[in-house]
């Protein structure tokens, strides 16, 4: 195409490619023989992966610095020659210099871009070069894919098929290294699988800020070691499972529990607090295994904290409410869901306005809150308000805010501080002026400073949850609601970021999603209320009311989520990130 | 494709009435009827007739003898020279199982165990016999040859629950099997 | 009405519909052994008694080969479990079986098991009913089966049932004519209808089929044996074509119609279409034998030797003739396994087209040779060459009919 072309002479009123491209700060690329812009400063790796040409890597992690040790990108690269001094370059017919391929092959990972250059991600000096590196790599890796966590989605698994040459040449005995070494809390290392590509090491240092990792040895004998003294307990540390390539770093938590290839996937969000950060849920039959962190730059980049993603396990215990109960003759009785909704709904339509209140949940999602407002408007009481959760952050992902929707309640309820009337609501029950209470969601002794006696004072107490907890205890009527994974939703996180969260199991028992709950006690309360037929219904009419979800859908918040509102937090490893791309150490 | 049309043959006014033919029918039948009755039957001998028909007798009269070493029968686990249970649950077969009738629990291998190196094990093995459809996959894709279809056929039970075969069972009918790669001690 | 007589008839109704039910479990029995045999199998051979359930101590089964194997069939039809699809027309698909059954076990009342018995002066006929229509009563019985399984097949209201009993209808319908024609001749001859008296005079002049005794050796007898023997043939295979045997099963092949009108029946209402099936077998059997072959007539002269009236006489009669109708089950069963199944116009124009006419013209064969001694040898010369003529006509007309008009002449 171009490189063959007889060169002319360019004309003058014809404008060079590179001109063009130079406009718009970018610079002209042919990548495997064909031509494409891309942006000024682009490694080349990147580069491709526009052209959608994948250049295999172990080392290479967008979101960390690129030492270039693993030499798996290595592809071939070529540059026009330079001009004879006082010569001019010549262009051939289509506007681009001819290439002259370099003899030896470059990293694509720690290379940016030039105007004219070629890269070749195939060819024979590329593969046979692939080949070589596999090759050296699987020399000390020991033949553990059974036993080993990671197979399934193992770079080295997956490369050596590709890439490798499929039998070894090596006569010699396999070097020894320590293997099920416990380092931390949530991490188990196996030296010998190790590939030395320093992400884990990398990843502490740049992003944890902890750097307890590194290398010790040297040659074959050098293994990933924690420095003496110290264990790798950050609350990040499982984020180095996820990016190890192979299986030197794996999870304890997940350790052996079940093979990756039977897991199901389904994206969405973490609901421990108000970051929001992105997930995937893996999950077989209906059961959750792991939970790990989905990229979204806007959000969590790309990880998660230990304690948020291990969380999950919270909602496969034996506590679990799974029937509607009612309280009968001093103690609870499983009941149906008609039987329960009209005892719930019955105590609450015969008060006075003022005498009931409302205490949600900032857990609750945006479809929850709205109908929450509905029922709080057709009983005519403003009593509104959601349990706040604050502590300290620790600086990255974990927000200040432990509520996932604080943002989307004070949206939809309409304040400031959705939180406000906490106060005023616990004087009234204190004070006998309430006398039914609805709690959604939330165990006010365990988390509001509620005591026992002042909840005993309530003639009617109703209340959803998941687990069985102190303040279900007392209530009159408890009905089991789903978990984060049990449920579509929506939440707005501190940003103002509109996210979903997808279903990814079933909730067990007779457990209802939280909304048909809401929906059909708003119905029992509001005799024109025409209850939805599914989820999708109660958003809609949510966005049709409150401004800041005006034109939005399910369908339009996609994977990544909307940004609908401005709050000016912002989530502060976000902004470490930006500086460390602003200063080019990482691609971003 | 050309079309042949093919002429019926032309019988003549015996043979129109059938007669002779039903009748040399009958008599073939019969006399078939009466070879099988006195064992006398077609490859009665090389089948090993029971004296009726082709037919052998099942539980008095077996075949075991003539069984081909490839034939597929039960799965089963099997141990190595040193009794270590060769499975460490990769659960590949449960993955390629047509019929899903394995089901594992892996568990790890605790520290203070002699084999703790292995670091894997099945916690539970079950094979649902009454799914299982004897095609010998889990054989071929087991990585560590550690599962084999046996040449026992016999799988019965009075309940759905007897017919699910555990870890214990699935290793008493494996049994030891020596002779393999040996991946995980020195005996090579 | 005499008591004695009375008692009798209830026991013989007793003992009798005892008979024709245990030979349908035998038929069973047969069929599936017999079966097995043909096909180099050896069928069910372990059916035991199994003692222990009988309240002994230990778990000895008795060995009596597979005898046992109609109990155990008839067991777990009973115990199994009795279903009624939702679509079905409820009433009729309850009647059917029942339709089925009843009539077949009613024909059996006219058949002379044996020889009369004695008891002092008081003469018992060895038949529940010793009609003096006989033959007429068992059509006229036998007709109504076909209502049976035609209302099995429309109550059942599925299609292949539907078929199946719509085929069932058409196939019982035409061979009753052939079935009716080709037993004139017999009839013609013995000038009675009494099955008994027809029995009776075999025991004294020969077999129908072999006259080898008595009046049977005059040369009148070994004319008849050409339209007798045309008779036997075309009412055999009626009888096939009534029972829905094998080469006549296309009611119920299971090739094209699942199972044809039984399709939608399950546990005991299905098995009384079997039991209907080998009742009408059993019938069909003893029919065939009473006509043609002596009944219950031991032959060559042996009855005559024998003491009259005197009770195990008659029991050695009975027994004779349940072996003749043996004979004739293990008959149908061979050619259940050696002919195959025809195709349905097949089996109407052999019905409507070869059947009925041969029937037709053996009637007057029949009739001439039975005439022979009256109207002498010339008569007998110019009604054979009338009779001839008469034939030739109707066999053209036959193959008129039969013609299939051919393409190019449209």
């Amino acid at each position: 195409m171009s490189e063959d072309a007889p060169a002319t002479t360019a004309t003058a009123e014809k404008k060079l490619p590179k001109d063009l491209a130079a406009e718009n700060g970018m610079v002209n690329v042919q990548i495997d023989g064909h031509w494409i812009q891309v942006p000024r400063g682009t490694r080349m790796i990147e580069a491709a992966k526009m052209a959608e040409k994948e250049v295999p890597h172990y080392c290479y992690h967008p979101k960390l610095s690129s030492p270039g040790n693993c030499r798996m990108c290595l592809v071939q690269m070529g540059m026009p020659p330079r001009p004879a001094p006082g010569a001019e370059p010549e262009y051939g017919e289509d506007g681009y210099q001819e290439i002259g391929w370099m003899p030896r092959p470059v990293i694509a990972c720690a290379n940016t871009v030039a105007e004219n250059m070629g890269i070749r991600t195939t060819g024979e000096l590329v593969e046979d070069t692939r080949k070589g590196v596999m090759e050296f790599l699987l020399i000390n890796h020991p033949l553990d894919c059974p036993i080993c966590d990671q197979a399934g989605e193992c770079k080295l698994q997956e490369f050596s098929v590709e890439h490798g040459s499929g039998q070894s040449r090596f006569q010699e005995s396999k070097i020894k290294k320590p293997k099920n070494v416990d380092i931390g809390k949530n991490i188990r290392l196996d030296d010998e699988r190790c590939i030395m590509c320093s992400r884990c090491i990398r990843f502490m240092d740049e992003v944890a800020e902890e750097p307890v990792l590194g290398f010790s040895q040297r040659g074959t004998h050098t293994s990933v070691t924690v420095h003496p003294g110290h264990r790798l307990d950050n609350n990040y540390s499982l984020n180095t499972a996820d990016i190890c390539p192979v299986g030197a770093l794996t999870s304890n938590d997940f350790r052996f529990q079940m093979r990756v290839w039977f897991l199901k996937e389904t994206k969405s969000i973490d609901i421990n607090c108000g970051t929001g950060a992105n997930t995937v849920i893996w999950t077989r039959g209906n059961e959750i295994f792991r939970v790990t962190p989905r990229q979204n730059d806007e959000v969590n980049s790309a990880w998660m904290p230990d304690s948020h993603r291990l969380a999950f396990h919270s909602l496969q215990t034996e506590d679990r409410l799974t029937r509607p109960l009612i309280h009968k003759n001093g103690q609870h009785a499983e009941s149906t869901w008609l039987e329960a909704t009209s005892k719930a709904a019955e105590g609450l339509g015969m008060r006075q306005p003022n005498e009931v209140a409302i205490i949600a949940s900032g857990r609750m999602s945006n479809e929850e809150l709205y109908l929450t407002h509905k029922i709080a408007q057709s009983i005519g009481t403003d009593l509104v308000s959601i349990v706040p959760r604050k502590e300290k952050s620790d600086g990255k992902l974990i927000s200040e805010d432990r509520n996932p929707n604080t943002t989307g309640a004070n949206l939809i309820l309409g304040t400031d501080e959705a939180c406000a009337k906490l106060d005023a609501i616990r004087e009234g029950v204190i004070s006998g002026r309430i006398k039914s209470l609805i709690v959604l969601q939330e165990d006010l002794l365990g988390d509001a400073d509620f005591k026992k006696e002042e909840l005993a004072k309530l003639e009617h107490l109703v209340v959803t949850h998941t687990h069985a907890n102190p303040t279900a205890a007392q209530a009159t009527v408890v009905l089991p609601g789903t978990g984060f994974a049990e449920k579509r939703a929506t939440y707005v996180n501190v940003t103002g970021r509109l996210q979903r969260a997808n279903q990814a199991v079933i909730a067990p028992g007779e457990a209802r999603d939280d909304w048909e709950i809401l929906s059909a006690l708003l119905a029992k309360l509001d005799k024109d209320y025409q209850a939805p037929a599914s989820m999708d219904g109660v958003f809609n009419a949510l966005a049709q009311e409150i401004p800041a979800f005006q034109g939005q859908s399910f369908g339009s918040i996609g994977d990544l989520g909307v940004s609908i509102t401005e709050t000016g937090i912002t989530i502060p490893l976000l902004e470490q990130e930006k500086a460390r791309k602003e200063s080019g150490i990482i691609v971003g | 494709m050309a079309i042949i049309k093919v002429q019926r043959p032309k019988l003549s006014p015996g043979e129109k009435i059938y007669f002779g033919s039903i009748f040399k029918g009958m008599i073939i039948t019969l006399r078939h009827a009466f070879r099988s009755l006195v064992g006398k039957s077609t490859g009665a001998k090389e089948l090993n007739s029971s004296g009726v028909g082709i037919t052998m007798q099942y539980p008095e009269q077996k075949w075991d003898e003539e069984l081909p070493e490839y034939y597929r029968g039960t799965p089963a686990l099997v141990t190595d020279e040193q009794d270590r249970e060769r499975c460490v649950s990769c659960q590949l077969c449960e993955f390629i199982c047509p019929p899903k009738a394995i089901k594992i629990t892996p568990g790890e291998i605790p520290s203070n165990d002699e084999w703790a190196k292995v670091e894997k094990r099945p916690q539970a093995f079950d094979i649902d016999m009454i799914r299982c459809i004897y095609c010998g996959m889990c054989e071929e894709v087991c990585p560590e040859q550690a599962i084999y279809l046996r040449p026992d056929y016999v799988v019965t039970g009075t309940t759905r629950k007897e017919m699910v075969h555990d870890k214990d069972r699935l290793y008493e009918i494996g049994g030891k099997r020596v002779g393999l790669v040996n991946k995980w001690n020195e005996l090579k | 009405m005499d008591i004695t007589l009375f008692i009798a008839a209830a026991i013989k109704i007793g003992v009798f519909i005892g008979i024709t039910m245990t030979f349908v479990s035998i038929c069973v029995i047969f069929e599936r052994r017999f079966s097995a045999i043909i096909q180099d199998r050896v069928g069910p051979n372990r059916t035991m008694v199994p003692l222990s359930i009988l309240g002994f101590k230990k778990d000895f089964a008795l060995p009596i080969g597979g005898l046992t194997q109609p109990v155990a069939d008839g067991l777990k039809f009973i115990l199994k479990e009795d279903f009624t699809p939702s679509y079905v027309r409820t009433v009729f698909f309850w009647l059917a079986p029942v339709l089925v059954v009843v009539p077949a076990l009613l024909t059996m009342a006219v058949v002379p098991f044996g020889s009369p018995m004695e008891f002092g002066d008081t003469v018992i006929p060895m038949a529940v009913a010793d009609l003096n229509v006989g033959p007429l009563f068992i059509f006229a019985i036998a007709s109504l089966s076909v209502y049976g399984i035609t209302l099995a097949g429309w109550a059942s209201n599925s299609k292949y049932p539907f078929f199946g009993g719509v085929r069932a209808c058409a196939q019982m319908i035409s061979y009753e004519i052939a079935l009716g024609l080709s037993i004139i001749p017999v009839l013609m001859f013995f000038g009675t209808l009494n099955l008994g008296h027809i029995v009776e005079y075999q025991v004294a002049n020969g077999w129908l089929l072999l006259p080898f005794w008595g009046e049977g050796l005059s040369l009148q007898r070994w004319l008849l044996l050409i339209p007798l023997g045309i008779s036997f043939v075309i009412f055999t295979t009626s009888i096939f074509a009534e029972t829905n045997r094998m080469p006549f099963d296309l009611p119920e092949c299971e090739t094209e119609l699942v199972g044809g009108y039984h399709t939608e029946y399950s546990s005991m209402k299905f098995a009384l279409f079997f039991m209907g099936e080998y009742a009408a077998m059993v019938v069909g059997s003893a029919l065939i034998v009473t006509l043609f072959f002596g009944g219950w007539s031991i032959g060559f002269g042996i009855d005559g030797l024998l003491p009259t009236g005197a009770w195990w006489v008659s029991l050695l009669h009975i027994g004779c003739f349940l072996t003749k109708v043996t004979v004739f089950i293990l008959f149908f069963i061979l050619v259940r396994w050696t002919i195959p199944r025809f195709r349905y116009d097949q089996l109407m124009n052999l019905g409507w087209i070869v059947f009925f006419e041969a029937a037709l013209i053996n009637v007057f064969i029949a009739a001439l040779v039975v005439a022979l001694p009256s109207i002498g040898f010339m008569g007998f010369v110019i009604g054979f060459i009338i009779l001839l003529i008469a034939s030739v006509l109707l066999i053209m007309i036959a193959k008129g009919a039969t013609k299939k008009p051919s393409a190019t002449a449209v």
